[in-house]
This record gives C-alpha cells, structure tokens and sequence, in this order.
C-alpha cells in the first residue's frame, strides 16, 4: 500500500532534478509552498552521517521532502560498544530506533536495501523494487572490510573469531566468548593500519577487557598485535594501563611482530612476521583493514584509495555530481572516521545542500571531533579538534586547538571526563536520531 | 543581577521578538550562527539542551557565553576539553555562535 502511493507520488512529482530545483528556488523566495513540488533529499544509511544528515535537512529547511533509507530498524552504536563488553552497558542501552526522525522531524524513513543508484536518471532503486527519484543524494555507508587482507580471515571466519568493529550481533559474540573463556587465558586483539574507522577504538576495547578481566579473571593477559607503531591518545593509554591493569596489557607494535599475516580458525592461531612468531588466543578479536561501505563500491563513488574522494566544502561526490558522501567512506581531509566525524559532516552537508537548492552560497563549513575513551569506568581521556576548509580545498585541523587530555593531572581530571563520555554518548545519540 | 550591558540586553530582547514571530528553524536563509552553532550539539544536544552529563548552553545571554568562551580560550577558566575546542574560534565566530545559541528558547 505504502509503496504504491509513494511511487504515485513521485510519478506525480517527477518533474526532472532542474525543474525542481527551480520550484524550490521559487518557493524559498516567496514562502509559499503549496501546490508546488518541494526538493527531494534521498539519504542512505542510518548511521550517525545519514541519521543526523536526514534530521538537519529538515532543521534547517522543513519544506524539504526527505527521505532516510536504512535496512535495519534500529541501531546498535559503535561507540558505547567496548563498554558492552566491559559490561558497563547493556546491548540495549546503546541500541537506537528511527521513529523520532519521523514524528518530530517529517522524515520519512524506508526501511530497505539499496540495489542500484543511476546518477543520471538521479534516482535510487530498492530490493524491494521501488525507486526513489532525488534532487541530491546523500549516502553516509559506513565501512566495509578487506576481507583479502589477512590470510585465513573472512566473512565467515568471523562467525567464530568476531571483529565486532559493526556492532550488533558481532559485539554480542565477543562479549559472550570473554564470557565463557578461563581465568588465566589470553585474550588477542588485532588492531589495522591507518585508515580505519574510530582510531582510539581498539585501545579503549583493550582498556574495557582488561577491567572486565580484572573483576572477573585476573590471571588472564591481553596481548593486542597491532599492525601500527603508535597509536591515538598512546601516552594516556598506556598510563592508564600502567595504573590500572599493571602486568596485564602486551602491547606489540608491527615493527616488532605486531602485524597479524594469517588466522588460523582451527587452532585459534594467529601468525605473523612471515609465520616466526605464533600465537594461540582463548579469545581472539580481529580488526581487519577497511574500505568505504558496500554501497559506495557499488554505485563507483571510490577512487584506488577504496574510499571516496569529495569536495571537503559540500562532500559532493568528486566522481558522481548530485551526490554527497559523508561519514567513514569519505576522504575528509584531517578528520577521523568516527562518529562524531560523521554527525559533523552531515550538519555541514545539510547546510550547503539546503543553499545549493536554494542556489544561495555556501556557508563555510566548520566540524569538531571529540572521541571520548573510557580506560576504567573513572578514567576518561579525550583527543579534540576544531576544523575548518584549508585553502588548498582539504579539511584541516585549527592551528592551537584541539588536542588530547593532559598527562599531570589530578585523578579527579579523569573522573570528570568519564562522566563527560557518558553524557557525550547520552548527548550525540540524541542529536543523531532523536 | 543588575545588567552590565543595558544596551546589549536591549538588543536581545528586540531580536528576540522578531524570532518568537518566524521559528529559526523555518528561515529561509541559515545563518553562520546556526551551522557553526550546530557543531556543539553533539557533545551539548540539540538546540543545546543536554540529556547527560555535559551542561546545557541553551538560553543563556549572549555576553556570558562569549565571556566563557574567551576564559576558555585564554586558559583563564578550568575545563577538561573546553579549552582545546574554545581555541579554534576567533572573536567573531564566537559571537556568531553565542547570538543564535543565546535566543533558543
């Protein structure tokens, strides 16, 4: 029924991408809308990027027509994830649904799969069949992962040796293998090079086992074979180690043996330094390298990078015009891929998508990024930074600002700033989806 | 509290009305305050009404929010991370910022 009333719709109102955008244009400047087809704003993936993106188009012009398409119907944030597995948060408490993007906003959120997007019929097809015509497309797809990067490691391998780097049932896996694992076990955690998504994530996770592991299992180890040298907030995080979990935490870096080559699923041997070193795991958490969400793939919006290249002032599609890619798939110039990142990118794409239908200039973008970590359930650290368009057209960090927490502190520093990471979580995921 | 800046006061209040008349959610043009304004929502909610932990920065007069800033930015006020973000704004974007985060009601 739903679907057939809105292909009618769009039958009625399509009109072609111009001539829309000249009825909005007129539209704006008189303040009437009726009787005129308003702009149409096509947004996939219900992550923080296309969640917020679809909730500020209608924000910053309500005469929009938009449209969120999300296959689930409810999220299960990374961030809050580790902390699941710290067992300082239920599943639940870090699962969203999309109904307030509807009711308070006017979003209309269809949940399906996209098959195909046409570029030049501007124009998405579903599984379901239905296709939705756009004047600009967002696509916010997330990450998808090289699964022919490390051998005897994939899709289905995860079934057993989980990533958990998409949260949901894969978070779920992990937690119940630290679970079920013996006091006095080994715990392997492999971390990828850079790019990849929430940099400060897999030492946070690290951080997280090892409280769960110092409440419950004391005798056990983690041994992270990271495939980098240094990672984000280093410093804070091995002094939170240091204080907190002293003797319990390994960590490898690639120069010296970190980089895992080859999983070995029947033995829960991993290898690496061309098969010299061997190590066996009661539980073992692989974070293989990444690439731009499925989506992206697909519709050819990647470069060789296997991200996608954008214009970092409106994170238009450099490949397909029409087309804005934010959050982890786009080349984002300083920024990380994370979460905060893509609630940014997608306040600032609302914003100059808004003028470009409007055929108003675009308001120079400015983003912050705050990844807030948990070490224990006191102890917060925070990395943040302030961007803005650099003149050479790439985003770049404000010159003196930002930064991590300073290191001689009282531990009272700490304490706030875990409660701030709670209400940092509480406050995002509200500006996200509610 | 007696008022410092009388005349500043005035102001807000005349901008105040004309925004009780068209919602600043409904404007046809989005003004600077607005996008740059929107980048605090994250940590501080929407509108910057906060549900958590980390205060809210919604309603509150535009000289105390740019006096606040700039302590942040001037080091010359404790915060745990409000320092790093306050150094990324000149004194212009932060009156930018505190106008529009000042009149939501």
């Amino acid at each position: 029924m739903k679907t057939i009333s809105r292909r009618k719709i769009l039958k009625a109102l399509g009109a072609g991408g111009a001539l829309s955008s000249l009825g909005i244009a007129g539209c704006a400047s008189q303040g009437v809308m009726s009787g005129k087809a308003a702009a149409k704003v096509v947004v996939v993936g219900g992550g923080f990027g296309g969640a917020t993106c679809a909730k500020y188009l209608k924000r910053f012009d309500s005469n929009l027509e938009v449209t969120l398409v999300e296959q689930s119907r409810q999220y299960t944030t990374c961030p809050g994830s580790n902390w699941v597995l710290g067992g300082l948060r239920s599943m639940d408490d870090i699962t969203h649904g999309y109904g307030d993007l509807n009711s308070r906003y006017g979003v209309k959120v269809v949940h399906d799969t996209v098959t195909a997007i046409e570029p030049g019929q501007r124009r998405v097809v579903l599984a379901g069949g239905q296709s939705l015509s756009y004047d600009r497309l967002v696509v916010s797809p997330g990450i998808d992962f090289r699964w022919d990067a490390i051998e005897g490691y994939d899709a289905s391998v995860a079934e057993k040796i989980p990533h958990a780097w998409k949260a949901g049932p894969q978070t779920r896996l992990l937690y119940d293998q630290l679970r079920a694992m013996r006091d006095g076990g080994t715990v392997i955690i492999a971390p990828p090079g850079n790019p990849f998504r929430c940099p400060p994530g897999p030492y946070e996770r690290t951080s997280m086992i090892a409280h769960y592991l110092k409440t419950h299992k004391p005798r056990s180890k983690i041994l992270v074979l990271d495939t980098k040298d240094a990672f984000s907030k280093k410093g804070l995080f091995e002094a939170g180690w240091a204080a907190l979990y002293p003797g319990m935490i390994e960590w490898v870096p690639g120069s010296s043996g970190g980089k895992v080559e080859r999983v070995d699923a029947a033995t829960n041997t991993v290898y690496a330094q061309s098969g010299m070193d061997r190590h066996k795991g009661d539980v073992i958490n692989i974070i293989p390298p990444q690439q731009a969400g499925q989506l992206a793939q697909i519709a050819g919006l990647t470069n060789d990078t296997g991200w996608c290249p954008v214009n970092q002032q409106t994170f238009e599609s450099s490949i397909h015009p029409g087309i804005h890619v934010i959050g982890d798939s786009s080349i984002a110039g300083a920024m990380p891929k994370s979460g905060h990142s893509a609630n940014s990118q997608a306040k600032m794409t609302a914003a100059a998508i808004v003028a470009m239908l409007k055929d108003l200039p675009v308001i120079s973008p400015s983003h912050v990024n705050t990844c807030y970590s948990l070490i224990g359930p006191d102890y917060g650290i925070t990395v943040a930074a302030v961007y803005r368009l650099g003149d050479d057209g790439a985003i770049a960090g404000v010159k003196g600002a930002g930064g991590v927490s300073p290191t001689d502190v009282p531990h009272q520093f700490r304490t706030q700033e875990a409660r701030y990471a709670e209400g940092w979580y509480a406050s995002i995921t509200q500006d996200s989806f509610r | 509290m007696k008022p410092l800046f009388p005349t500043r006061y005035h102001l807000s209040g005349a901008a105040l009305a004309v925004l009780l008349t068209v919602s600043p959610l409904a404007q046809a043009e989005i003004s600077r305050g607005a996008v740059m304004a929107s980048t605090c929502f994250a940590c501080h909610g929407t509108d910057g009404k906060s549900t958590g932990a980390i205060p809210s920065i919604y309603g509150i007069p535009a000289d105390s929010l740019i006096a606040t800033m700039k302590a942040f930015r001037e080091d010359l006020r404790a915060a745990t991370v409000m320092n790093r973000h306050a150094k990324g704004y000149t004194d212009e974007e932060i009156v930018h910022i505190a106008n529009y985060l000042s009149n939501i009601k």
